[in-house]
């Protein structure tokens, strides 16, 4: 079995959201339903000097979506099965013949991967656009940076090419789930 | 991701089978005209294993919207509907980059099938500005156009006519607003305009220095500077076709990048290693600072100076000019006894001197540096001094026309160019207004002469002949809301003795289109030919191509006119025969004549860009001045690269338009004495979620990018001011309410309004959605007339 995995270059993410926007074209998200989010993480004062201002403004952004992580908390607080992961590569899926819309699964996930979808009545959520990947495509959030900030594929293969890193300030603890993300942690992240 | 990877991945070979076993797990709503549609959800949960063989067609495309970054568009079409979009997906290289879409582009959908759009003509019923319109069919509002005009024409002679600058769905090379010019032209002549509301002071300021606006060097260069300067330049989100990503290129790398700005913006955050905070409009107390340091530690390039630059010191002056007039003695306080120190710039602009003094230093130190300026800075009350500030210090340390540098200034460059339909020549000659002028041409044009920018006046003629009485605003939204001070264009426009005839063509009711006589729905980019270049610096050109049909009882601009032209009897010399698609073609062979490497429409249709590799391949602006000055020429008086403009020293007006740059204390700056009533800054900035004014009315980039102010946690603080709440906004020209920020990415003393909101007035006229220009002034920039948006004073308190 492979895993896939995201990696998420945090230090070159600007917060534009083209990541978000494309993913919500790809799968005709309402308002409110965001398979991929931007989180803004900004500390930091000044200090008045004389009549001057420095600086010291840490400002980052993180573009997290669903981390198909390899204990995943929605899947083991779903009481209809409807949460799944597949065996051949890890995604983390709804069954939309079994989900309920009980939205345990929003409670578990320490990271707001399901999104409620109220039109349909039942939990949605990243799918790792595995009919783009069938293709051969990017999915589609990986597709559309800008910055070429974020890239795909087996996990393994991402942690020999950037490394091991996927705990960086503002996101939960990875013990937690173990998700499968690796990211360059942008210099205020760490 | 390495091409290793994806054969990897693609060797796991989803099977068909679980391709389908996705399909049952999709959760998404199927979209059609924007409109979620319960059955199709149900429809395609149910529709498990039965998946139908999809007749998907791709075209390519591209916005002709006024947008800096002109992606690569791929719509992908069932049925005469988009049902999704992807961007460039072709071999990324550094030579060939992917032109990858924003969060703008990404939002297209939302915007072509946006329920509120505009379906059929209408005629107003209401006041003017009221908003109140009744259906009309297209030949009634021909007719009525036709006829008004012609009476107006009468009346008031043909330079009474005015097609207001408008680029908002404007078009690239059919622009709608060339197009009814065309119409004016054939039929008399017409009031024209100069300048444009983005880059009207760098456009002017620029050639006084160098002789042209085009200073820009291709992007793959950035890579071989040691420094890069981004001053009041936020290319992250305003886009200038791909700049960020050679940014980002060039840090990789190892070069440095630095970011002024007031706000840590989007620009900062990714992709600086440092950012300057800086108060608006003081942006020349720095540059003067900076060059203090460099001419008082001799940090300066002096050969490069003596051989290409005139006015630096006392020795190398143009004739007829007093002592004391050089940089070198402004700067060191020769006349006035004031030497620029980085302590005398850090009380005015609030960059710690030591700041100023390393980032001199390294500035002039690492050769070859890029100063690159952005245009918010230049767009404020003397913003010609930020253009030429960046432009001498550039020249001081001989980064001009060398690799790795920049010339700074405008930044133009093109290296494919497309070619526009002709619109005739105006009987009128170049009789022209500077563009942010149109609303004192409504009040007091047959007032209004060469003081007021105005050119081409016919000799003998000292003003114009009439005031504007027939404004033709097409697919723009600088009839109101992209203009200066909202309040006073609507009581100007209003006056329906002052302008009696108002068109505006638009795809939704915006601010602008309400203020119509005849309002008529447009349509989108996805229903026309056209093709799109970038702004400045640009590499490629894009085939718009129509994608889906008129929708509702919309038509393009060239559509509509073609009708009226038709009415006036000039239909044949307005179309020449062609439709927008012939026009489309003509362009393509017009442009192949000049670049035979430009692809023919076939060619052109099957790639969907025509991009020019940067292999081997780099454009230096000046480069041929440098290496051989005897031969080459700059395009200015002196031939010489002119720190000191002996033109701009015979205008005689030192104070507002010296003949070196220099700090000018701003009205409405910091140090002007209505600080005491309305104690903080307010500036613009073009947000990523809106092209200027377009999609405001986009749900998904209104939830990815909300109308908020940005405010500083002391500025907050001292008015007791809660991240979140409702805030009024407000001078004398005006009110704004909307929620607020507190954020620390702004320099204390400064507060920011993403512009472009649509001006939403309330009963009592106060502005509810954060449209920055309730609050901005009319007065044009001294040199340029240019639009001072970003130089405004407020006060700020809870709503």
């Amino acid at each position: 079995m492979v895993q896939l995995g995201f990696f998420i270059n945090n230090e070159y993410c600007n917060g534009c959201k083209a990541c978000v926007i494309a993913c919500k074209d790809k799968n005709d998200l309402e308002v409110g339903v965001n398979f991929r989010r931007v989180y803004e993480n900004s500390e930091g004062d000044y200090v008045e000097r004389d009549e001057a201002f420095i600086q010291n403004i840490q400002t980052f952004f993180t573009s997290i979506s669903c981390n198909h992580c390899e204990n995943p908390a929605c899947v083991k607080g779903c009481p209809t099965g409807a949460m799944h992961k597949r065996e051949e590569d890890g995604v983390v899926l709804v069954d939309q013949n079994k989900c309920v819309g009980c939205k345990y699964c929003i409670w578990n996930c320490p990271y707001g991967g399901p999104q409620y979808n109220e039109k349909i009545g039942k939990m949605t959520k990243c799918d790792f656009c595995i009919d783009l990947i069938d293709k051969g495509e990017n999915p589609a959030c990986v597709g559309a940076c800008p910055m070429r900030a974020l890239d795909y594929g087996p996990i393994d293969e991402l942690r020999k090419k950037y490394g091991n890193v996927r705990d960086i300030k503002g996101l939960p603890s990875s013990s937690i789930t173990e998700p499968n993300i690796v990211i360059n942690a942008n210099k205020y992240a760490k | 991701m390495s091409k290793s990877l994806f054969d990897r991945i693609n060797e796991r070979s989803l099977s068909r089978r679980s391709f389908i076993k996705w399909s049952s797990a999709v959760t998404a709503p199927v979209i059609i005209g924007g409109i979620a549609s319960e059955t199709k959800i149900v429809d395609k949960v149910n529709a498990a294993g039965t998946v139908k063989a999809s007749n998907e067609q791709i075209l390519s495309t591209c916005s002709t919207i006024n947008c800096g970054g002109r992606c690569l568009i791929r719509a992908h079409i069932n049925d005469g509907v988009i049902t999704r979009l992807s961007t460039d997906i072709k071999e990324d290289t550094f030579e060939l980059p992917q032109l990858r879409a924003c969060i703008r582009g990404r939002g297209y959908r939302q915007f072509v099938y946006n329920p509120d759009r505009l379906k059929y003509p209408m005629k107003r019923v209401g006041k003017r500005g009221e908003g109140k319109f009744e259906r009309i069919s297209w030949e009634e509002a021909i007719e009525y156009i036709a006829k008004e005009l012609t009476r107006l024409t009468d009346k008031h002679g043909p330079a009474s006519r005015y097609s207001n600058y408008s680029t908002g769905h404007s078009g690239s090379i059919i622009g709608a607003g060339n197009m009814i010019q065309k119409i004016f032209a054939l039929t008399g002549g017409y009031l024209g305009y100069h300048n444009s509301y983005s880059s009207a002071q760098t456009s002017t300021a620029t050639p006084y220095t160098y002789g042209t606006t085009q200073t820009g060097n291709t992007l793959n260069t950035l890579s071989d500077s040691k420094l890069i300067i981004l001053w009041g330049h936020n290319p992250v989100e305003t886009r200038w076709g791909v700049t960020d990503y050679y940014v980002k290129k060039a840090k990789e790398t190892g070069v440095k990048v630095v970011v002024i700005d007031p706000r840590q913006s989007n620009t900062a955050v990714g992709l600086a290693d440092e950012w300057i905070p800086i108060l608006p409009t003081t942006d020349n107390a720095m540059m003067d600072a900076m060059q203090y340091v460099i001419i008082s530690e001799k940090l300066y390039d002096k050969n490069f100076i003596d051989k290409y630059c005139v006015g630096f010191d006392e020795e190398n002056m143009p004739e007829g000019v007093p002592q004391g007039e050089s940089l070198v003695g402004y700067i060191l306080g020769d006349k006035d006894g004031v030497a620029k120190t980085p302590e005398w710039a850090e009380k005015i602009c609030k960059v710690p001197a030591e700041t100023i003094r390393k980032l001199a230093r390294e500035y002039a130190t690492n050769k070859p540096s890029a100063l690159l300026q952005g245009w918010g800075p230049q767009r404020q009350a003397f913003g010609e001094q930020f253009v030429r500030g960046g432009t001498v210090l550039a020249a001081i340390t001989g980064n001009v026309g060398i690799r790795g540098g920049w010339a700074s200034g405008s930044g133009y460059i093109s290296l494919v160019k497309t070619t526009s339909v002709p619109k005739g020549t105006n009987p009128l000659g170049n009789l022209t207004i500077p563009c942010f002028l149109w609303t004192d041409a409504i009040v007091r044009g047959t007032e209004m002469g060469e003081k007021d920018g105005v050119k081409g006046l016919p000799e003998g003629q000292e003003t114009l002949p009439s005031n504007i009485k027939a404004i033709f605003n097409l697919a723009g939204n600088a009839l109101i809301n992209q203009h200066s001070d909202c309040n006073k264009t609507a009581e100007i426009l209003r006056n329906e003795n002052l302008a009696e005839l108002i068109v505006v063509s638009e795809i939704f009711m915006t601010p602008s289109a309400k203020f119509a006589d005849i309002l008529l729905p447009s349509n989108t980019f996805m229903e026309r030919w056209d093709i799109g270049t970038t702004w400045a610096p640009s590499q490629h050109a894009i085939l718009s191509q129509k994608c889906i049909e008129n929708m509702y009882e919309s038509k393009s601009d060239y559509e509509w006119l073609t009708m009226l032209a038709k009415k006036l009897g000039i239909e044949k010399e307005f179309t020449e025969g062609k439709s927008e698609l012939d026009w489309v073609k003509w362009s393509i062979e017009e442009s192949r004549k000049k670049d035979p490497h430009f692809p023919t429409f076939e060619e052109f249709k099957k790639q969907g860009i025509y991009q020019v590799s940067l292999e081997n391949n780099a454009v230096i602006a000046f480069e041929k001045q440098i290496k051989d000055p005897e031969n080459n020429k700059f395009e200015t008086p002196s031939g010489k690269i002119e720190i000191f403009s002996k033109a701009l020293w015979d205008m005689n007006n030192p104070e507002e338009i010296p003949a070196i740059p220099k700090y000018v204390a701003s009205w409405e700056g910091p140090e002007d004495p209505l600080t005491k009533k309305y104690p903080l800054q307010l500036i613009g900035w073009h947000y990523k979620r809106r092209c200027h004014s377009t999609f405001d009315n986009n749900k998904w980039l209104e939830e990815a990018g909300p109308q908020v102010m940005w405010m500083n946690e002391r500025d907050a603080k001292q008015r007791k001011i809660k991240d979140g709440e409702r805030v009024r906004v407000y001078n004398d020209r005006g009110e704004v309410q909307m929620p607020v920020k507190i954020t620390n990415r702004i320099i204390p003393g400064t507060v920011a309004i993403p512009q472009g909101a649509w001006w939403s007035p309330d009963d009592k006229g106060i502005d509810q959605r954060g449209n920055i220009n309730t609050l901005t002034s009319q007065r044009p920039s001294p040199l340029a007339k240019g639009n001072p948006q970003h130089t405004n004073l407020v006060e700020v308190r809870k709503a």
